[in-house]
């Protein structure tokens, strides 16, 4: 059996590391269905003010989707442009 | 494939060789295209507006609006930056309809744009609210804060920039291997030179990954610049 080289184990560990990252999408998934929930029950409660809370309720999703985003930035680094590979 | 990123297409022979990528030369088509719009648009404007000034003219309330209703009254002198933004984003966005790359999936022009808005906001606040004012502003409430305060403005222009690249770096990623995936498919079938699979079913993804993000990606971008615009006067 041939030992492991320094190069396919970044390329694993890459991938493990793509993996992990992609855990911080929990966190975004349920801060913006919490808000959703709360921009629906405004809207049932005040439905002449719907245009205002829609956009209100979106940009606050938008920017709490930030993080999520980062997660994905760092997977797809790692799993297309990955710089640690050079650093051998 | 080979990698996401933006093509080298050619060299400018000058100060030992400049790349031109293919984000430079998409927008140079869209700089080409909005300043064509702009020149039609705006050839004999007319009392009771039809056809195409109808358009523009809805447009530029809509923004209008917008930048009076969030930036308040004093600070309309906005509202042609952020018209300005939201054509050349919206446009950038949306270049993936027509399969070209989008220029914002390059974190150079997202983060060129950040830097604008960054900025803005910055020269602002030292010109308007005295520079002595600004360095306080950085103590407040506590003198210890001042690295967690420069942490927090630096914070918004890399938040932004990062948004709308890594939505759009998304999206483009996932639509290429859509087609890949219906390339090969349509290879198993038989057809190699005919991807037939490529077409119709790909269209309802590209309606939420090109058009609702995109547009979505850019009323944020906007909404952001005039909430923190507007905040940096005070």
């Amino acid at each position: 059996m041939e030992a492991i080289t320094g190069r396919a184990l970044i390329l694993a560990c890459s991938a493990i590391g793509a993996g992990l990252a992609m855990i911080a999408g929990i966190g975004p998934g349920i801060g913006q269905g919490y808000a959703a929930g709360k921009g629906a029950e405004t809207v049932g409660r005040q439905p002449e003010a719907e245009g205002t809370i829609i956009r209100t309720m979106l940009l606050g999703q938008a920017v709490a989707e930030t993080t999520g985003i980062y997660g994905l930035v760092i997977a797809l680094i790692l799993l297309f442009a990955n710089p640690l590979i050079n650093l051998l | 494939m080979e990698g996401f990123g933006a093509k080298i297409l050619f060299e400018i022979p000058l100060f030992g060789g400049i790349p031109v990528t293919e984000t430079v030369v998409n927008t140079w088509i869209i700089m080409a295209v909005l300043t064509l719009f702009a020149v039609i648009a705006t050839r004999r404007f007319e009392a009771i507006p039809k056809g195409l000034q109808n358009v523009v003219e809805a447009l530029v309330d809509v923004i209008t609006g917008f930048t009076k209703q969030t930036m308040g009254e004093k600070k309309l002198v906005y509202a042609p930056y952020m018209l300005t933004l939201f054509l050349l984003l919206a446009f950038s966005n949306l270049f993936g309809l027509f399969g070209l790359r989008p220029p914002t999936a390059d974190l150079n022009t997202t983060f060129a744009f950040a830097m604008l808005t960054f900025f803005i906001i910055h020269f602002n606040g030292i010109s308007k609210k005295g520079p002595l004012t600004y360095a306080k502003g950085y103590l407040e409430p506590m003198a210890f804060m001042l690295p967690l305060n420069i942490i927090g403005e630096l914070a918004l222009p890399i938040s932004l920039a990062f948004r709308l690249f890594g939505n759009i770096v998304g999206g483009m990623i996932i639509m290429s291997l859509i087609y890949s995936g219906l390339a090969s498919a349509s290879a198993a079938i038989g057809l190699s030179n005919l991807p037939i699979l490529q077409v119709g079913v790909p269209a309802f993804l590209h309606l939420y990954f090109d058009v609702f993000s995109g547009l979505i990606q850019t009323f944020i971008f906007i909404m952001l610049s005039m909430v923190f615009i507007g905040n940096a006067y005070d």
